[in-house]
């Protein structure tokens, strides 16, 4: 959630400035140092933050690059005690179910902050959904891993890939709920009224004037949500599991994916699966940012909001 | 002539045609919206249900004993969740008294102290900090951080409390391998900066210019003013961004189980590994059947109920400062 918001409010004005060079005159030693005090210490704490960005981005580029081959792109991950191997299906795999989670959540999460922002507005139901969408938000995704897995991966009789995209979709729609909203409310009721004024009923001036102009931002919702989803390892671990060959096309059996992959591979004993664990790393975490960069992009794009 | 405007006519027909606009497909579309919205209540619901229901056989067979027993046996089917209770609470209260001053200070930074041109750049540093996979922290916590903590924090320390009361026990790593419930609690902190730094930096922009420019004018520094003007005007926030920061850190999966070291047993010591509710039902669920799952689901029942709880009463906090 942190991230919308956040977007959103890059619009308000700057604070005024710090004074550039101020004049300390006989103001008290007292004040002047707590005042250093604040500014070192808020200083050193921003440093902080970009210094474990940087070292984790260091530490997979040095680790993950020397992993990276044609092979890593063509073969499926290897057995205990086998040499070299791929992660081609773990990639595959984590595309087809975090696109069938993006595809499921997508409308649901887009009509539900429709409704919230044009049709419940500020009726109680519409605020206790708005309020238990926010709480879905920050829910601990363990949680719906253990709830998709009592809901499918037991009536079906084992791990599949599709339990594995419900529980990223069951992530992914509270992101889209609360941005779709957030962004429609931004659209001036005005534009509504105009589209109304020229007969259209309240579905039509929804589709082709609310929507339209909110439409970066409705964007900006999913992008997030794919780069939220596409790193999501604990709700996997219980319902698509992992597979060390190509799944079968029905994806039923356990469907290999990246996240899963990675914790396997990262704590074995082989050195060969450590090295696959660091490339996948790699690659999901330059997935991951360059979704959240461009997300962030296209909110601020063309109109430069 | 005549065939043009006659087309246009035609033309002008059908489109009307085409565009009339039917109170069915209105009502379509506003009952799919309707239904979408209401899923997410199902969702909620669902998830408290389905656990409730995988858990009911451990909290039938163990009672509110399940609750207080610090026993982990799958051996002689004896559960018990108080290591992972007491381990959860304690990494993610370490989480918040180091996470919080730092999130504190980078709100601070970017709010008051950042110039201009830097601003964005920063924020969108911070920002994806939040954005890194779990999984990525643990492996960072693990091959990076691990080793470093143990080697120039573990055994120093270590060195010098061994032998003293209370402290001695604390602060005391039998096994000085950098992972433990200190090292998780360290990871969460690193991983609810983001969140409650970027809600903070909101709340703290939204406070009127004018409070802090007439603060400024009558001479106060910029910590008089952060001290007195803008902590205070945003405190109730605050607080509700530091109980969502609480809630992530509860809940918490694959971090924890890179660092925490997965102990079944209770420690005196924040060196010593533990296990969270979260890392237990992480690393035990694909092998468990029979009671073991259901006291596995149960755990997952109780980190629901505080977790929500928490983020209950954050996002009021959050939401009454909004409008006010």
């Amino acid at each position: 959630m942190s991230a919308s918001p956040a977007a959103v409010s890059g619009a308000t004005p700057a604070a005024p400035p710090r004074p550039a060079s101020p004049e300390w005159g006989r103001v008290r030693a007292g004040r002047r140092t707590a005042d250093k005090v604040l500014v070192v210490g808020c200083t050193v704490a921003t440093a902080l933050g970009a210094i474990v960005l940087g070292s984790i981005l260091l530490m997979l580029i040095v680790q993950g690059v020397q992993g990276f081959s044609p092979a890593l792109f063509t073969n499926v991950t290897p057995g205990p005690g086998t040499e070299g191997g791929g992660i081609a299906n773990a990639i595959l795999g984590s595309l087809v179910m975090t696109a069938l989670g993006i595809v499921v959540a997508t409308p649901i999460g887009v009509l539900a902050g429709t409704y919230l922002a044009e049709y419940g507005r500020a009726s109680h139901l519409a605020n206790v959904i708005r309020f238990l969408n926010d709480i879905l938000l920050s829910a601990p995704s363990i949680l719906i891993g253990l709830f998709v897995y009592t809901l499918m991966v037991r009536p079906m009789g084992g791990y599949s890939g599709w339990a594995g995209a419900v529980a990223l979709a069951i992530i992914a729609t509270p992101v889209i709920v609360r941005t779709t909203e957030d962004m429609l409310r931004l659209v001036p009721g005005t534009l509504r009224e105009a589209g109304a004024a020229l007969g259209a009923p309240l579905s039509i001036v929804i589709r082709s004037v609310t929507w339209r102009a909110a439409q970066s931002g409705i964007v900006t919702g999913v992008l997030l949500a794919l780069a939220r989803i596409a790193g999501e390892t604990a709700p996997l671990l219980f319902t698509a599991l992992n597979n060390n060959s190509w799944f079968s096309p029905n994806l039923m059996g356990g469907v290999a994916n990246l996240p899963v992959m990675i914790y396997q591979f990262a704590l074995s004993p082989y050195e060969n699966w450590r090295q696959l664990a660091w490339a996948g790393a790699l690659l999901i975490t330059i997935t991951i940012l360059g979704l959240s960069i461009v997300a962030r992009l296209v909110l601020s794009g063309p109109k430069g909001r | 002539m005549v065939a043009l405007s006659e087309n246009v006519a035609m033309a002008a027909r059908r489109e009307v045609a085409r565009r009339a606009p039917s109170p069915v497909g209105d009502r379509i579309f506003r009952t799919a919206a309707f239904a979408s919205a209401l899923l997410v209540l199902l969702v909620l619901a669902g998830i408290l249900g389905s656990i409730a229901y995988g858990g009911w056989p451990a909290f039938q067979a163990f009672g509110p004993g399940f609750l207080v027993s610090s026993a982990w046996n799958v051996g002689r089917e004896e559960y018990g969740a108080l290591v992972a209770i007491i381990g959860t609470l304690v990494s993610a209260l370490l989480a918040l008294v180091i996470g919080v001053p730092i999130s504190l200070g980078i709100a601070i930074y970017l709010t008051q102290l950042c110039p201009g041109w830097a601003r964005r750049p920063v924020s969108m540093t911070i920002e994806l900090l939040a954005a890194v996979p779990s999984i990525i922290y643990g492996m960072w916590g693990l091959f990076i951080f691990a080793p470093l903590f143990a080697r120039f924090v573990q055994i120093p320390v270590s060195n010098l409390v061994e032998g003293l009361p209370i402290v001695g026990t604390l602060f005391y790593a039998q096994v000085p391998s950098g992972v433990g419930i200190l090292t998780a609690g360290i990871i969460l902190a690193i991983m609810i900066v983001p969140f409650v730094a970027s809600i903070t930096r909101d709340m703290l922009d939204q406070i009127p210019t004018v409070l802090r420019e007439s603060a400024y004018g009558i001479g106060c520094t910029t910590w008089e003013v952060v001290r007195h003007v803008l902590i205070p005007q945003a405190s109730v926030s605050i607080i509700g961004a530091v109980m969502l920061g609480l809630g992530r850190a509860l809940g918490e999966t694959m971090a924890v189980t890179f660092v925490i070291g997965n102990a079944n047993r209770l420690s005196p010591s924040i060196f010593d590994p533990g296990s969270t509710i979260a890392s237990r039902i992480a690393n035990e669920f694909n092998e468990a059947d029979g009671l073991q799952l259901s006291s596995l689901m149960a755990l997952g029942c109780i980190l629901f109920v505080v977790t929500f709880i928490v983020l209950i009463i954050a996002r009021l906090l959050v939401r009454r400062a909004k409008v006010a």
